[in-house]
């Protein structure tokens, strides 16, 4: 880990100033996954900027009827609160499903969307890793590829998107919001916020260089079943195969976001129309131009079978 | 004393303390966090440096350039060791790679340097500022392309962790193509991960040209020894001292980088140095149990008798390293005439391959126990029946050789009944319960017993305390209760008037941990200093009778009882002896036994696999303390649910690595995995292995483990996978429609 | 054996000093005010700045429970916190929940049921354990909680599912939750 300076900010827009002014800086959440990167070398910031002072660990209602959560809540806070469970238990389901009891006490809402990748040669500094080192190559091309992504991979990295929260966040079209030094806000949509890889894998998301994520906000709820089924070797502590967010009205309709397939959250409006005809159907909207590599081609079956499983549980609940 | 004869009635067979689930003796100190481990000796050193070592960047080839300067002048940094400045270090006898590489790199990951800084913090950050150049090289990483150039390989030896290159019994190929019911499989295991959660670590101090290391280590002499090796000093000067050792299953039988690396850094600094090495580098600097294909061929007339075995492994190693001794238990486990074993070695460029916890016969099982199930449902039988009509009383290579004693079939009888097996559908894919597919699983278990020669000494204060010191290690098997409830019982004391000291090279030289032999030889070592104690209490006291007893804090003979405080009340009295074992292994062959019993439930939707139920039953001699044991048995049956279902060191073929080196990317199980387990022991008492009539359990828990979960998958889903861990994507696409 | 400085190293100008941050943290009800190389985790400061080695060190990356404490009532992983981040925290290590000769009955249960081997994540496991009770009787949902709506309640599922960021590998696993269920009062 290489030497840096520590500041608490005491705003939003000033922890977004004391980043955007310090090209080495980087926020500081919980710090669950930047720590662990920065012992690795991954993470190199030479200032950090911690948020924990911000207030920004409320969860209150929107005007709307929606429920607007802050960057700094916990994932433990943010899946045990009482409207969370009853109006977007997708949401719940899929935080539980993730990391350790000791994880989610410390992780962030914020930091969650922003962990990253666990491909293995992106965590090996001696390995070439475009995601790493920009032009550096990818050795998982080739490589031990069973984990990594089967779609919106490109030439120069198949790594996967890692988490569980974002993609029932993508199921239920929450938005981000941000500040940035000069106190400007905007409000993001969960569907632009990771972008895929193209020529610049090192870019994981859409953010500009200081610019604080303050909240993530999720519209009114839709009803219907909220269903999160997580696939892994082993039981638990573990990160997904494969995982499936849906969320299915009583008339057949829904929409569904798969996890562990891709370098985002992945979910498109044909799958979503599909979801009527079958796990098959929306598969295959879903998957259409999928290019699995041999350690992970089994992902696409492996998907069909757990959103079939996750529509059985439907028809049960 | 020389164990040469079978072992008469001796106080032991009392069996008022040893026999008994005592609770740990260090219990308390390990649940309040108060047992100090290596790198946690501020008690005895307080001022340590700390080190961090940086790994080699390729799997095989040179150190071209190492440049150290921007390192060695961060702040806070006092030294930086590498194979420039090291001085000559010679390689261990029991390592096959070196320590410290260069200019030669023989595995990734292998040391290259290591910083010694004021703080933890400041020699991380210096060692990734080590910039050094490398040479790469070709190497072979692949086993399966390297197989066709395999040797034959092997030899006898008196541990038995050995065996012949090509063992011919009768006429295998004859009985084989005769045979009117045959299977011919081939089988493999990955390469898998200790992943014991302390790491290596090792605090290092010198006093003038003495050493002492403060280390997480197995076997105290071994390490001692090549330590001294390694770093040409004699072995008088080197102090070994491991009282705590935070799990090893064999991956701490050896001296490793952080003993040698921490004493070349304090040599450097005049100060002493404390090194952990981070988890990332355990994987592929340090040994790991190496991947196998096995084939196995069995031929069986239509009633069920195996009427030839042949079982061939092939693995590989490191040049100069040792083969994956998997063929060993199908020397023994069942009869048939006609039989064939031979293992075959190839050259990897891989990391070390050595023991993991039941070398040979925790991968040879887990392939040997699957064909017995094939066979066992190519003839319409019931596994459990096969398995026991197979069963030999004697060395089916030496019928002259009977076992000491072999209960394979009660196992197997008593595991059936008590795990309902009679419930099983032999037709698989028939039992459900929801959107689960439900199989049960049987397997065979068995691993040889070995006994090492164990030395201790023994001390009755004027306080009538007994203090117990031998450099046998507890790496969380219970050495330290085991060993308290034998000179408890030999001395006729309660267990809280015994302390047992261990670890220390000061003390004398014991069996060590591994290979399962720890609890008997260790406890048999103290058994004879005590003897020899007892004699000493008897003539101090003036008893001329040959035998007193020793009992309730008194000695007793006739009607004469004297408190055995008072035979130390003119000053301790010390005893020192060495159990040595003669003759006795050669007359009888010596194994332990035991039945695993598993229910898997299959996701017929996902084909995730999560064990329900297992149970154990094991015939392992006596069993010295039920509780510990029986806790050594459970750990094996969850590291067996890892190596059937997740574990796996990947390899990256091209550039010569385990690629999933963190305990994120090599899964092992968690809590959630494992389910309540079962184990039973039955009641033995085996005279022919020692006095205390023991043999070892920890390494016979995870042997065939494996087996009966994926016998116990096939029943369940109908599909056979040969090819661990048995992992969703292996059977998903002949699982049934959705 | 003679060791030198490394033999090619070049004359480098030496790297500025590590400018050292206050903290002041609350361990087992005592507070202690440390000046830290920012890079010290809470893990780290616990085990090498105030002797506290009872919180072990297993993987220092979040993969293995072994470093867990309790800061403000929750367990946390201590190896992926600086002690920055703790300035006036609440902590309370294995040494805090008791002693030798006056254990925790988290502490005493494991010690009955035999729920450690090595004794190296045990530390961990018994604060996670500790922990765990207290997220139960919160009403905190797992992954494997039934009804999201209803009361939580210590069943083994539970108690496996939410211990399982400590891992053992020595396996103690099965005895570890007879443990917690025993103070728990439930049946594992």
């Amino acid at each position: 880990m290489r030497a840096f300076t520590y500041e608490r900010a005491t705003s939003a827009a000033g922890a977004a100033a004391a980043v955007a002014h310090h090209a080495g800086a980087k926020f500081l959440g919980g710090g669950t996954n930047l720590l662990d990167l920065m012992k690795l070398e991954i993470e190199t910031p030479t200032h950090l900027v911690d948020i924990q002072d911000l207030k920004l660990d409320q969860i209150e209602a929107t005007h709307d009827g929606g429920l607007r959560i802050g960057a700094f809540v916990s994932n433990t806070t943010l899946s045990a609160n009482p409207r969370v469970r009853r109006d977007y238990a997708v949401l719940t389901r899929a935080i539980q499903a993730g990391a350790s009891g000791q994880l989610r006490n410390k992780a962030t809402t914020a930091g969650n969307l922003l962990q990253r990748t666990r491909c293995p040669y992106f965590y090996d500094t001696n390995q070439p890793c475009n995601k790493r080192t920009p032009g550096s190559g990818c050795a998982a091309i080739g490589g031990y590829s069973r984990q990594l992504a089967v779609i919106g991979t490109s030439d120069t990295c198949i790594a996967t998107y890692p988490g569980d929260m974002a993609v029932a966040l993508r199921a239920l079209d929450a938005t981000v919001e941000t500040v940035d030094a000069t106190g400007a806000t905007r409000v993001i949509p969960i569907a632009d916020f990771h972008r895929l890889p193209g020529a610049t894998p090192e870019i994981d998301t859409v953010l500009n260089h200081g610019e604080l994520i303050t909240a993530v906000t999720l519209p009114k709820p839709v009803g219907g079943a909220h269903i999160y089924r997580k696939v892994r070797d082993r039981a638990s502590y573990a990160f997904a195969l494969v995982s499936v967010a849906a969320v299915v009205q009583p008339d057949g309709s829904g929409r569904v976001a798969f996890g562990g397939v891709a370098p985002k959250p992945w979910r498109s409006a044909a799958a979503d129309a599909a979801i009527p005809h079958g796990a098959a159907a929306v598969v295959e909207q879903a998957f259409a131009g999928a290019r699995p590599t041999h350690d992970n081609s089994f992902k696409l079956t492996l998907a069909k079978r757990t959103l079939a499983a996750a529509m059985a549980q439907v028809r049960t609940a | 004393m020389k164990f040469d004869t079978p072992a008469g009635i001796n106080p032991i067979d009392r069996m008022a303390v040893v026999g008994k689930p005592h609770d740990r003796v260090d219990g308390a100190r390990k649940v309040t966090g108060t047992a100090p481990y290596a790198y946690e000796r501020h008690d005895v050193v307080p001022d340590a440096l700390y080190g961090f070592i940086l790994g080699a960047a390729i799997a095989k080839g040179r150190i071209t350039g190492i440049d150290t300067a921007h390192a060695q002048a961060m702040p806070g940094v006092r030294a930086i060791v590498t194979y420039q400045n090291a001085g000559k270090l010679t390689l261990g006898s029991k390592n096959t790679a070196k320590l410290l590489a260069g200019p030669e790199v023989e595995h990734y990951h292998q040391a290259v340097a290591l910083v010694v800084a004021d703080s933890f913090e400041k020699a991380r950050a210096a060692a990734a500022a080590i910039h050094v150049d490398y040479g790469r090289a070709a190497g072979h990483f692949d086993l399966a392309a390297a197989a066709k150039s395999a040797k034959s390989d092997g030899g006898e030896d008196e541990d038995g962790s050995k065996s012949p290159p090509i063992d011919r019994i009768g006429d295998f190929a004859g009985a084989f193509a005769a045979a009117p019911v045959t299977l011919d499989a081939t089988y493999t295991t990955p390469d898998e991960a200790h992943a014991m959660m302390e790491p290596f670590a090792t605090t290092a101090a010198w006093t003038g040209d003495a050493l002492t290391v403060w280390t997480a280590n197995q076997m105290i002499a071994w390490t001692r020894e090549d330590l001294a090796t390694t770093l040409g000093l004699p072995k008088d000067k080197v102090r070994v001292d491991s009282p705590f050792v935070g799990g090893g299953f064999g991956g701490k039988l050896f001296l490793r980088a952080d003993a040698v690396l921490a004493a070349l850094g304090a040599k450097a600094t005049g100060r002493p140095v404390k090194i952990a090495m981070q988890r990332p580098l355990m994987f592929n600097n340090s040994t790991h149990r190496p991947a196998t294909i096995q084939r196995i061929r069995l031929g069986a007339d239509r009633s069920g008798k195996l009427t030839a075995i042949a079982h061939e492994c092939t693995s590989g190693n490191l040049p100069g390293g040792s083969p994956e001794t998997a063929t060993d238990q199908t020397k023994l486990l069942y009869a048939a005439p006609n039989r064939l074993t031979a293992q075959h070695l190839a050259v990897l460029d891989l990391p070390e391959g050595n023991a993991m916890r039941a070398p040979g016969e925790a991968s040879g099982l887990m392939a040997l126990e699957i064909a017995m199930d094939e066979m066992a449902e190519k003839l319409g039988m019931d596994p459990v029946e096969f398995r026991i009509i197979n069963d030999t009383q004697v060395d089916p290579e030496k019928p002259e050789r009977p076992f000491s004693q072999r209960q394979l079939i009660k196992c197997l009888r008593d595991g059936a009944a008590t795990f309902g097996w009679s419930a099983r559908d032999a037709r698989p894919g028939r039992r459900r319960d929801g959107d689960h597919l439900i199989g049960l699983g049987v397997a065979s278990a068995f691993r040889n017993n070995i006994n090492f020669k164990s030395a201790a000494r023994v001390r009755l204060g004027r306080d009538g305390v007994v203090t117990v010191e031998t450099d046998m290690t507890d790496i969380g098997t219970g050495s330290y209760t085991i060993i308290a409830q034998t000179a408890a019982e030999m001395m006729g004391v309660g267990i809280d008037r015994v302390v047992v000291r261990l670890g220390d090279s000061d003390f004398p030289v014991s069996a060590g941990s591994g290979g399962q032999w720890g609890a008997n030889s260790s406890t048999s070592g103290v058994y004879a200093a005590c003897v020899k104690l007892r004699e000493a209490v008897a003539a101090r006291l003036g008893f001329n009778a040959p035998d007193p007893d020793f009992i309730d804090g008194h000695v007793r003979s006739g009607n004469r009882s004297v408190a055995l405080a008072d035979a130390a009340k003119d000053g301790d009295l010390v005893a020192e002896d060495t159990m040595s074992w003669s003759g006795l292994s050669r007359k009888y062959q010596q194994s332990t036994f035991g039945a695993h019993f598993v229910e898997v439930a299959v996701d017929a939707y996902t084909g995730e696999i999560r064990v329900r139920r297992m149970l154990a039953v094991c015939a392992a001699g006596r069993i010295l303390n039920p509780k510990t044991a029986r806790s050594q048995v459970i750990g094996a049956m969850t590291m067996g649910v890892g190596g059937a279902l997740m574990e796996e060191l990947v390899v990256d073929k091209r550039f010569g690595f385990f690629v999933n080196h963190d305990l994120a990317g090599y899964e092992v199980p968690v809590h959630a995995d494992i389910p309540h387990q079962e184990v039973v022991f039955l009641d033995e008492a085996d005279d022919k292995v020692s006095p205390m009539k023991a043999k070892g359990v920890g390494e016979l828990g995870l042997c065939g483990v494996g087996a009966a979960i994926a016998n116990a998958v096939y029943n369940a889903t109908g599909v056979r996978i040969r090819d661990y861990p048995l992992t969703l994507d292996k059977h998903l696409d002949w699982l049934p429609t959705v | 054996m003679a060791i030198t400085g490394a033999s090619d190293a070049r004359t480098v100008p030496p790297a500025p000093p590590v400018a050292t941050m206050p903290v002041s943290l609350e361990i087992n009800g005592r507070r202690h005010d440390l000046r830290l190389d920012p890079r010290t985790t809470l893990l780290d400061t616990l085990r090498d700045h105030l002797h506290l080695t009872g919180t072990k060190k297993g993987c220092d990356h979040g993969q293995c429970g072994a470093c867990t404490v309790i800061v403000n009532g929750q367990r946390i992983n201590s190896c992926l916190s600086l002690a920055l981040q703790h300035d006036s925290d609440k902590v309370t290590t294995i040494e805090g929940l008791g002693q030798p000769d006056h254990l925790h009955p988290m502490q005493a249960a494991f010690v009955k049921h035999d729920g450690f081997q090595c004794g190296y994540c045990t530390p961990g496991q018994i604060c996670s354990a500790v922990a765990v009770l207290a997220e139960i009787k919160a009403g905190i949902p797992s992954h494997v909680s039934p009804d999201l709506a209803a009361l939580m309640h210590p069943t083994n599922a539970e108690l496996r599912e939410r211990m399982s960021g400590n891992i053992c590998r020595c396996g103690a696993y099965s005895n570890i939750v007879e443990a917690i269920a025993d103070v728990a009062g439930a049946v594992a």
